[in-house]
């Protein structure tokens, strides 16, 4: 046996026992007594075939959003002077690393019936009657877009940032228009960085919990609402299981599916 | 071992070392004696660095045998060797102070605080560093940086002292000034030397001696006049220094006739028949000579102290030559006539 | 321009992004007794009512003392974890790296779930310690990013000057290598630090009656929307600005810590 490994082990052992056994020990409540029926009712009834796909287009949508905000904000960064990136850096990581918590509640107070966004509007005469932004699909799209931007700025952040600077600068000396040294140059010099980006978003929004559970008010259901209220509420330990399942092997296969596609997302090489 | 062994001389029998594939170092021997300066010299990947690290314990040789003052130190960790080394980047501890750095070497042999001090001044003062002291080394030029490598290197009274191609970095005024001190040094403190150079400018400023490696071998120890003047094959001739390199076949006694039919007369006792190789250095061509060339200037640069003309003579012959800058540039086209003697000729 | 265009394209995003950051901050000084805006008044009312409190107290002391004992269980697990996985040679290297990061692709209702089912036959829900394990596997990730990260940039011939002066095993570690790595310690024990102390999922399955501050924190935001959370948040925001501002003062990476 190599002795190199031997520092690795007791995070291996806090791994195995803490991370792996549970998560296979829970996952194999699913097919408790040897039948697929939980698997069965998660992905044959309708009620619960309508979660998966809630979760699907939300993670689809959440995923464009982010790109759509997300590649402009990575952009300039990388463009900019030393002293607006690092602005820049700064009022992105902020919201990163503030609690899911507290912006999440900040998103109750702006979208609310009573909220900041429906008392301006009235207050200026636009709409006489408050929009409803909070507890529906809207209200879980944008909070989570908030959360989860700053994962695509940074890989695209990234990947603009090793673009050489003289390539666009010699295609505008050839005489290239500024839409077309993006759609020429840029674009497919970072399709990395957007894939990376987008991979993250993607797998990140799937699994998602305290947003859609706050912001959707118990209105929208998705998959890791639907495990929790399992769980908690139901004490429904297989069925649970069988949805995590299934949530686990959508992310496995987008993760496994980005891998072939691209240089790994993550990795400590 | 003893931690202040002081100089001893180095034995390198036999040693060998594969990466998969890629032979680096195929049976490699040599010796330095005791106080003497070895450069090996090499192109990159000619297993020199390999060949420095096996001594510094750096790599564990396939085979073969290391000695240092007679004992054996193959298999010994690189922190029991006493061994001082230059890295190619200094690789001073950016977070530890000049003396700090020059320090560490006597903290590891425990030796005590006001022993270490005086022996720390007294390296810093060697290398004229003096003030020095607590400055970080991203404080320091280039040069200082060196200095303090140096004297970390030499603090501890090595039984080696190894540098691993340490003026790289320096521009070519600091370096030639660098040269010196650390030739200046070596020789006052009596230490065996290996050096490790691509540059075969460096290498004749410094040594000794020089071994010449290219591809795991060495394919000639001597020292620099021998090196330069009489190179041992081809490889050697034309890595050390500007060279005219022709191959033919000794046709009597002190003639050569070139492979290109031209003929030669030269200054050896090798018998008739023998393939040779055939050296004319440029700087060697003399307005005339035993050996006369005229040729049809195809390129001429002017370098200040020389002119540098490249002639295409006779026969397909293409001669480097090199002639002391008097008069006019001789341009292009024009036809020169140059000469050399037997004895500037080396044969091999 | 269309350079133009992009700079005010990027204002409006970024006034999107510290938006809900910025608006906690007049609520929690608001005279209101409910939640209005524009606030009527100014008052520290709701900092006085989250200071007087012992269960707000209580559920800061728990948080930030389990976010402290899990950086520093994570660095100690995970910091010789990164430095096998970077300069490591052994077999199934590339699968133990893959674990390593798991629980950051591993969503994280199903770690939650999945150790509640286990802490609970343990008899591990409510303590402190059981938490500190959960926050443990989720901060792991980081540490080994952030530090393989350091060592890959590492220059080993410092290490070998180091061994070649009579330096032993140890010594190098302590004396050359650690102290250069210093940086990255110091950025990934914060960033521990701060995904536990903000850690909400898995504190909801596994705190018990014992609150950790984000979990009081869903749970009011759950029953009632009091202004007393946006004090909190004040708080919790500059608390980890404190934290940015240390990690690009003493840390590095913050770059490679937030991928």
């Amino acid at each position: 046996m190599n002795r190199s490994i031997f520092p690795a082990l007791p995070a291996l052992i806090l791994l195995f026992v803490f991370f792996l056994f549970p998560v296979v020990r829970m996952l194999g409540f699913s097919v408790e007594g040897g039948t697929f029926d939980w698997y069965a009712k998660a992905l044959g009834e309708q009620l619960y075939l309508r979660v998966f796909w809630n979760t699907f287009e939300i993670a689809l949508l959440v995923t464009f959003f982010c790109l759509l905000l997300g590649y402009p904000l990575g952009f300039l960064m990388a463009t900019t002077t030393p002293f607006w990136a690092t602005m820049g850096f700064i009022f992105v990581l902020l919201p990163l690393w503030t609690s899911v918590l507290v912006r999440t509640y900040a998103w109750m107070v702006l979208l609310g019936r009573n909220g900041v966004f429906n008392r301006t509007l009235i207050e200026a005469g636009v709409i006489t009657d408050p929009i409803p932004m909070l507890h529906n699909f809207t209200g879980v799209l944008i909070g989570m877009v908030h959360v989860l931007l700053p994962y695509m700025v940074l890989p695209i952040y990234s990947a603009v940032r090793k673009v050489d600077p003289a390539i666009p600068a010699a295609a505008a000396g050839l005489g290239a228009s500024s839409f077309a040294i993006f759609r020429r140059i840029y674009l497919p010099l970072t399709l990395n960085g957007i894939f990376a980006g987008s991979v993250l978003v993607f797998v990140l929004s799937l699994g998602f919990y305290i947003t859609p559970a706050l912001l959707g008010g118990g209105r929208v259901i998705i998959i890791a609402v639907l495990i929790e209220q399992q769980v908690r509420e139901a004490l429904n330990w297989p069925f649970a299981a069988a949805l995590s399942a299934v949530l686990l092997a959508a992310t496995f296969a987008v993760y496994a599916l980005a891998q072939r596609y691209s240089q790994p997302v993550e990795t400590t090489r | 071992m003893s931690a202040s062994g002081g100089s001893a001389d180095l034995l390198i029998e036999g040693v060998g070392k594969r990466f998969g594939e890629v032979v680096a170092l195929d049976h490699v021997s040599l010796k330095v004696a005791q106080g003497e300066l070895l450069t090996i010299l090499g192109p990159s990947g000619s297993g020199k660095t390999t060949l420095l690290k096996v001594v510094a314990g750096f790599e564990t040789p396939d085979g073969g045998r290391v000695t240092v003052g007679g004992v054996e130190i193959t298999a010994l960790p690189p922190a029991k060797r006493d061994i001082g080394m230059v890295f190619q980047n200094y690789a001073l501890f950016p977070h530890l102070s000049v003396a700090a750095n020059v320090a560490f070497p006597l903290e590891m042999r425990n030796i005590a605080k006001p022993e270490i001090e005086r022996r720390v001044a007294e390296a810093l003062a060697m290398v004229e560093l003096k003030g020095y002291e607590a400055r970080l080394p991203r404080q320091l030029s280039g040069g200082q940086q060196q200095r303090v490598a140096l004297a970390r290197a030499i603090v501890f009274n090595p039984r080696l002292l190894l540098l691993d191609e340490p003026f790289g970095a320096l521009d070519r005024k600091l370096r030639e000034t660098m040269q010196l001190e650390v030739r200046r040094l070596q020789r006052r403190l009596g230490l065996t030397t290996i050096f490790i150079t691509h540059d075969q400018e460096e290498a004749l400023v410094l040594s000794d001696r020089i071994a010449v490696m290219n591809r795991g071998t060495i394919q000639q120890i001597a020292t620099t006049t021998e090196i330069y003047e009489r190179p041992a094959n081809d490889f050697v001739a034309d890595f050390v220094g500007e060279s005219n390199i022709y191959h033919g076949t000794m046709s009597g006694p002190g003639t050569v006739t070139l492979d290109g039919g031209r003929t030669l007369t030269v200054r050896s006792d090798k018998p008739a028949g023998t393939k040779v190789g055939v050296l004319m250095r440029p700087e060697r061509f003399a307005s005339s000579g035993t050996n006369a060339f005229t040729g049809e200037v195809i390129e001429s640069v002017y370098l200040g102290t020389s002119f540098k003309l490249r002639l295409a003579c006779e026969g397909g012959l293409e001669l480097l030559v090199r002639q002391p800058a008097r008069g006019a540039l001789p341009a292009t086209a024009t036809r020169v006539t140059v000469g050399i003697d037997p004895e500037s000729i080396h044969v091999f | 321009m269309s350079r133009r265009l992009l700079v005010i394209s990027c204002g409006l995003i970024y006034f999107f992004l510290m938006l809900p950051l910025l608006v906690v901050f007049p609520i929690s000084l608001s005279s209101a007794p409910y939640m209005q805006f524009p606030p009527p008044g100014l008052s520290w009312q709701w900092y006085e009512r989250y200071l007087d409190d012992p269960q707000w107290i209580d559920a800061t002391w728990r948080s930030l003392y389990i976010g402290g004992a899990t950086a520093v269980l994570a660095l100690a697990l995970g910091v010789p974890l990164a430095f096998a996985l970077v300069r490591g040679r052994f077999f199934g290297r590339t699968i133990i790296d893959r674990v390593a990061l798991a629980p950051i692709i591993v969503p994280h209702i199903i770690f939650a779930v999945a150790v509640y089912g286990l802490f609970a036959k343990l008899k591990l829900i409510g303590t402190w310690y059981g938490l500190v394990v959960g926050h443990t596997v989720l901060a792991l990730p980081f540490v080994v990013l952030v530090i393989a990260a350091g060592l890959r940039d590492f220059d080993r011939s410092l290490e070998q000057a180091a061994e070649g002066l009579g330096a032993s095993r140890w010594n190098t570690l302590t004396r050359i290598t650690l102290p250069l790595l210093r940086p990255s310690l110091v950025s990934a024990g914060l960033l521990a630090f701060i995904s536990s102390f903000d850690e909400v999922v898995v504190a909801l399955f596994l705190a018990g009656a014992n609150m950790t501050l984000p979990k009081k924190m869903f749970d009011n935001i759950m029953m009632e929307i009091d202004p007393t959370i946006a004090a909190v948040s004040v708080m919790q925001i500059l608390l980890v600005s404190v934290v940015l501002v240390l990690i690009g003062r003493f840390g590095r990476g913050l770059k490679d810590s937030a991928r």
